[in-house]
């Protein structure tokens, strides 16, 4: 049995933890990403980490991106949506295919 | 077009004629697999894309509903409010095969069916707001589990693509023309033997029937 965690800053996160979420505090520092390291060894199958902390934690999360489990994903925080989340689905296609054929120019896949 | 250092021997030509083969059905396995997956790829990606900004402007919709609920109560209030969780979510993960690709696919249960035991805090102290937002963003959940399933899936897909393609652009433009080369290589090379050999041995004749019946001798004294 698995576990889903939400990781990010607290006013952004807070929300998930009555949705029934495991919701971890973490500020854009080295602890975060021992938060991470704990969480994917903890049986979290699904982490959800905002965009901001994301794109800070990219390094650490690179480890655990051509593994099956556990499936790291970005939401937007309260701060606002990044458009990071678009553009991890565009550099998929990228890499898939060889060029952005789902978006077309760089700036119109933006959700915000 | 570069060509292996080989020995041209018969022997040889048969390997190299051999792996030539495996190669080519290799290529055209390997060529079928990466078509197959990128046509799985790009359905998969348009509905990653479409979840993905669902699930945006659902998050942004219920960080505006948490929003209001703050600022309608105390701060300590809604706090202690959303962190005693009134249920629990669990994953159940098995896995499924695209294609030699193991994704992981997610369903969840809560640990109490009824639904309104998100609302876990005391509703005297708390606003209609709480309600909504919470509300709101359990609404969300299955989609977010769904959004993590496709986009791990993608994720994993692109790498599979990227290396499936690597392979057969390698195959293809690297390994067959290179073994095609060394096979025309071993073959033009045993032939020229065989020419040589050939030649050397009508020679030989020539010299040996020179020596037996002496024709240029007979010739001369003809002449004179």
């Amino acid at each position: 049995m698995y576990k889903i965690a939400v990781l990010g800053d607290k006013d952004s996160v807070y929300g998930f933890a009555a949705a029934g979420l495991d919701v971890f505090f973490a500020a854009n520092d080295p602890r975060a990403a021992r938060t991470l390291k704990e969480l994917v060894e903890g049986g979290y199958a699904v982490i959800y980490v905002t965009e901001s902390l994301y794109a800070y934690l990219d390094k650490d999360i690179e480890a655990y991106r051509e593994r099956t489990l556990p499936a790291i994903i970005p939401i937007p925080g309260a701060s606002g949506n990044t458009g990071l989340g678009i553009a991890r689905v565009r550099k998929s296609v990228e890499r898939a295919v060889g060029s952005d054929i789902l978006f077309g120019s760089p700036d119109s896949g933006r959700g915000d | 077009m570069a060509r292996k250092q080989v020995n041209p021997t018969r022997m040889e030509l048969t390997s190299t004629k051999r792996k030539l083969m495996t190669a080519i059905k290799g290529h055209k396995l390997l060529k079928d697999k990466r078509d197959e997956l990128m046509r799985q790829f790009i359905l998969l990606v348009k509905e990653n894309k479409a979840l993905r900004e669902e699930v945006e402007a659902g998050l942004k919709q219920a960080a505006l509903n948490f929003a209001l609920a703050r600022a309608s109560m105390p701060a300590p209030v809604l706090d202690t409010g959303l962190l005693i969780a009134g249920q629990h979510v669990e994953l159940e993960a098995s896995q499924k095969n695209v294609m030699g690709v193991v994704a992981p696919k997610f369903d969840f249960k809560t640990s109490s069916a009824d639904e309104s035991s998100i609302y876990s805090y005391g509703l005297s102290s708390t606003t209609e707001d709480l309600d909504i937002a919470a509300k709101s963003l359990y609404d969300m959940l299955p989609k977010l589990l769904k959004l993590a399933e496709v986009e791990k899936c993608c994720e994993l897909m692109s790498f599979e693509i990227e290396k499936t393609r690597r392979r057969v652009n390698a195959l293809e433009y690297m390994m067959i023309p290179e073994m095609r080369e060394t096979a025309r290589f071993i073959t033009m090379k045993l032939d020229e033997n065989e020419r040589a050999n050939q030649t050397r041995l009508m020679k030989v004749k020539d010299m040996m029937l020179e020596q037996e019946h002496h024709y240029q001798e007979r010739a001369n004294a003809l002449d004179v």
